[in-house]
């Protein structure tokens, strides 16, 4: 059996008396999408800044491609292969969408913290900035102030941010929050076909979303993974019912109709 | 695919003609002016003022690379200013003594090159100081700057082998091997060394702007949580942009210290950082072309003004308030806004707007004048009176109170109309 | 032990009125999250209308009302411009209170002259209260330490035993949350201005005749404050009030030490006719809350009883 993409063993993180993760196992494969679903409050989001390295875990490990990345900086993370999105549009505000693409290319592209090198001659950063522009459709808007795009091209635009590096890990914290549906429609045909071929990792509210792009679900409930399986298994199986009350229930029977 | 790819990234990028006038023009302009001014002779007072202001455009731009470019306010600019030109004077010195005597490395380096040396030193004093200082941006950032600026004003005073006690350190700057032809003597000489340096800091400065460092420092400035994910230690893209920064406040530094032959402690202190402040910002710290006007602006004022009025200094202040308060996009951002509302489509309206708006500004600010004028006077109490245009002022005048009043409630009136329209252009 | 004690009581009553002086400055800064710069060009203000009141009337009365005037200044600048500024984020706030500290600093010059005002002790006050070891100790400093004490009890008072204290409390370490209790936050801010300023300008009354009256006192005392506020810590009126005697002390002390650096470390052949070994310890007394700050800022952001970080 090859490494997987991301392997986290009995995870646990505390902010003081409050236990957020507790023991959190997952194995996720090279190249599939795995979706992390759960009640508000599970501790979703905690799990990413674990992983993505915004915190430090109190206890276990979490390896990227076999290596341990548990509590270490995020721009070291992001260096070995792994790049996240945000909830809550992360973008440079004041910079074009162009110019936000590009900050999410340089270092990838060995330039670092270069400071003799004229952005404008950089070829191949152009080439790659202009290609995941056209990945995401934001090609005519590219030269627009970030700060002044729609709210669904601003979560875009965080995609693109995410995925401009090349990593071969992503992470996406709720891509299409906020949207309408026209326009999860959208975004969802955008991330597949944008991250062909790399490991996906996916917290999402929307089931539709989950269902139709997932290849497994993990279920996170009170800082514990419940089940982890196939969509059809997760979806029959009783605890997971358990877990989700009322609308959301029927959400996650509806889901493959979405 | 990629042909495709090919043309679209072409597309995206300004064109060259663009990228002309919008670049390389202003630059070459600003090159062009700067050449031409001696073909004027200039009386060497408006050389002295041209050096100064060259000495100053440099020293804000350098700033506005921290507070401009990199989100970085800090109240203690001058310390890397002050090394700079402190390390200078002593290599003058240094070049002085050996072209006396027994020669060696200082007998063949001309004056001409000592701006070098500061960026030098600047960049060093920056590399040490800015390794506690980068860790955090905001208010930490600003209150470590000022208690750094305080120590090293402080130790200027305490070390006089470094910095000469009080008097300070002073140099000859016509020593050394001659460059262009230039002796450095006369004012008219030094001009072109100060305009030399000018363009050439100038344009390192923008070229700054241009590299994946400089683009990041403005990543960072907007979101430094954000730049941590996309590969970059946003502790480190500061630390390097303050190491420059300090490199070209210390290049500054080296143009001053051949322009004034000495250097005090004051150098180092906490005014010409707040100095640097008021150009860089009053300029608008958002245009690469603002801590120039700036530079230029407060130059001029404080050369010329301080004849004028003793009370130039609030005069300053106020001109400060007003643009923090009303335009944080400095002198360069109103006039930006002129531009592109001369081009927008309610044109007329805007222009009724902007003419209500400067009519109750002059208005008020002459009211303001006039009380501030007669003010200074009553205060120093030499029965002196203040005589605009012939009129004849005095404190206890109702002449005096009637022009201090209307034109203040005026002026003041005219604004909030200004400002009532704008809000009702928006509703 | 002559020196110890009347370093121990002038390090006191130093360390509280820069207390005084700062404990308002702790309350804006906590709940607005602007640091002044202009807090102590308050503290002149204080000291010059103290100056205008008592040469008028008395100085009983310039006790009352030099303060409330203050006071209302401040809840003016904060109203008409403060308030303007604060949609443009923090760096803005700091800045326009940078601009104000110079026009204040230019305000009086021309009202007041640029030279020393003539400020008195108060006749009542300016006897010889007790001897020490020979030498007589002025009264004034002993009932300047009075006051101060005094403005510590109010304070603590106020803040634990009324109900705007406990408004103001909550907002120290949630200044996000006093919107959502329904009150008024912008009269909130305009008072907690007015009355910060209005501490600053009851220091100034006080220290005015304690110290000196003149248009450089603001530059002098302003950094200094800032020192006590962020060593203290954010939202932090205890802490503000330890850093305040911890330098006051630490100043008061340095200055009393009659040694220099090859003193201390001759032992490390550090000699005294070098440089460094003439620096004596006095005359480092005014680089000490640079240090501290420098240091507190690098070792521990928070200060030292803050509930957060800067």
């Amino acid at each position: 059996m090859t490494t997987p993409a991301l392997s986290i063993t009995d995870l646990r993180k505390s902010f003081g008396p409050a236990k957020i993760i507790q023991g959190v196992n997952l194995e996720i494969e090279k190249g599939e999408r795995h979706a992390i679903i759960g009640p508000n409050g599970a501790g979703k989001s905690t799990l990413f800044n674990l992983i993505s390295g915004g915190y430090h875990p109190t206890s276990g490990s979490i390896r990227l491609n076999g290596t341990e990345i548990g509590g270490t900086k995020p721009y070291l993370i992001n260096r070995m292969g792994l790049s996240r999105s945000f909830q809550v549009s992360n973008i440079f505000a004041n910079m074009s969408v162009r110019e936000n693409v590009r900050c999410g290319v340089l270092y990838s592209m060995g330039y670092g913290y270069s400071f003799w090198r004229n952005v404008g001659n950089l070829k191949e950063v152009q080439r790659k900035t202009a290609e995941i522009l056209e990945k995401v459709d934001l090609l005519d808007k590219a030269n627009l102030p970030a700060a002044l795009l729609p709210y669904a091209d601003q979560r875009t635009l965080e995609i693109a941010i995410t995925i401009a590096g090349g990593a071969e890990v992503i992470l996406l914290d709720e891509p299409t929050a906020g949207m309408s549906h026209s326009e999860t429609e959208r975004a969802v045909a955008l991330i597949k076909q944008a991250t062909e071929g790399k490991t996906l990792v996916i917290v999402e509210h929307d089931m539709g979303v989950v269902f139709n792009m997932a290849d497994r679900i993990s279920v996170l409930v009170y800082g514990e993974i419940i089940a982890t399986g196939a969509p059809s298994e997760i979806r029959g199986d009783p605890r997971v019912r358990e877990a989700y009350l009322g609308d959301e229930a029927d959400a996650l029977e509806n889901g493959d109709a979405a | 695919m990629s042909d495709q790819t090919m043309q679209d990234f072409k597309n995206l990028a300004p064109s060259n003609s663009q990228k002309f006038t919008q670049r390389l023009l202003p630059l070459v302009v600003f090159a062009v002016v700067v050449l031409m001014i001696p073909m004027f002779n200039p009386s060497s007072l408006v050389l002295t003022l041209l050096n100064v202001m060259g000495i100053n455009i440099v020293f804000a731009l350098s700033y506005n690379m921290l507070l401009g470019r990199g989100g970085l306010l800090s109240f203690g600019h001058a310390v890397y200013f002050g090394l700079g030109g402190y390390a200078a004077v002593h290599a003058m010195r240094m070049i002085e003594e050996a072209s006396y005597g027994d020669g060696g490395f200082w007998a063949s380096y001309p004056v001409f090159f000592l701006p070098v040396i500061g960026f030098a030193c600047g960049a060093l004093a920056g590399a040490v100081i800015g390794w506690p200082s980068c860790r955090r941006a905001g208010t930490p950032f600003a209150m470590i700057s000022l208690g750094v600026a305080e120590l090293i004003a402080a130790a200027g005073f305490m070390f006089g082998s470094i910095f000469g006690g009080e008097e300070g350190i002073s140099g000859d700057r016509m020593n050394g091997p001659e460059l262009f032809g230039l002796s450095l003597g006369p004012i008219s000489e030094v001009y072109w060394f100060i305009a030399f340096w000018t363009i050439v800091g100038t344009f390192c400065i923008y070229a700054f702007t241009r590299t994946p460092l400089g683009k990041m420092s403005e990543a960072t400035r907007d979101n430094p949580e954000r730049v941590e994910f996309v590969g970059y230690d946003p502790q480190r893209v500061r630390y390097l942009v303050f190491i420059f920064a300090g490199g070209f406040a210390g290049l500054a530094g080296g143009m001053a210290a051949v322009q004034y032959e000495i250097f005090t402690p004051e150098a180092v202190s906490l005014a010409p950082s707040g100095m640097v402040l008021l150009m860089a910002y009053i300029g608008g710290i958002r245009y690469f072309a603002g801590p120039i006007v700036g530079a230029v602006v407060l130059t001029y004022m404080q050369s010329m003004m301080s004849d004028y009025s003793e009370a130039w200094l609030l005069y300053l202040g106020i001109l400060f308030m007003v643009v923090v308060m009303f335009a944080p996009g400095g002198l360069a951002g109103i006039v930006a806004g002129l531009i592109n509302g001369m081009r927008a489509e309610d044109r007329n309206e805007r222009i009724g707007r902007w003419l209500t708006v400067s009519a109750g500004g002059l208005l008020a600010f002459a009211g303001l004048i006039v009380l501030i004028e007669v003010a200074v006077r009553w205060s120093n109490g030499y029965g002196e009176v203040f005589e605009p245009f012939g009129m004849h002022l005095p404190t206890a005048s109702a002449l005096t109170w009637a022009l201090i009043l209307i034109p203040i409630a005026a002026g003041v009136g005219l604004l909030r109309l200004a400002m009532k329209r704008k809000e009702e252009g928006h509703a | 032990m002559e020196t110890i004690v009347f370093s121990l009581l002038n390090g006191v009553i130093y360390g509280l009125l820069l207390f005084m002086l700062s404990s308002g400055l702790t309350l804006i800064f906590s709940m607005m999250g602007v640091l002044n710069f202009a807090h102590a060009s308050f503290y002149m203000l204080g000291a010059y209308f103290a100056y205008t009141i008592s040469d008028a009337s008395s100085f009983w009365l310039a006790l009352v009302f030099a303060p409330i005037l203050v006071g209302l200044v401040g809840a003016a600048v904060e109203r008409w411009g403060l308030r303007t500024v604060h949609v443009n984020g923090h760096v803005a706030e700091l800045l326009f209170t940078f601009g104000l500290a110079y026009l204040i600093d230019e305000v009086v010059k021309i009202i007041w002259g640029r030279n020393a005002v003539d400020y008195q002790i108060p006749e009542l006050l300016d006897f010889p209260l007790f001897e020490l070891f020979g030498a007589q100790y002025p009264a004034y400093r002993i009932f300047t330490l009075f006051v101060a004490l005094a403005m510590l009890v109010a304070l603590w008072f106020i803040l634990n035993r009324t109900r705007a204290g406990l408004i103001i409390q909550a907002a120290l370490s949630h200044p996000h949350m006093v919107g959502h209790l329904g009150h008024n936050v912008p009269r909130i801010f305009m008072t907690v201005f007015g009355v910060g300023c209005a501490l600053a300008g009851l220091a100034g009354v006080i220290g005015g005749n304690y110290l000196v009256t003149d248009p450089a006192m603001a530059v002098q005392m302003g950094p200094i404050v800032f020192v006590v506020v962020v060593v203290g810590g954010l939202g932090s009126l205890m802490g503000a009030f330890l850093a305040a005697m911890l330098l006051g002390l630490l100043q008061t002390f340095a200055v009393a030490i009659d040694a220099n650096f090859a003193d201390m470390f001759g032992w490390l052949g550090l000699s005294p006719t070098s440089e460094v070994g003439r620096i004596s310890i006095a005359s480092l007394a005014p680089m000490i809350p640079f240090l501290m700050l420098v240091l507190i800022l690098m070792v521990r952001p928070r200060g030292l009883l803050g509930d957060r970080e800067l």
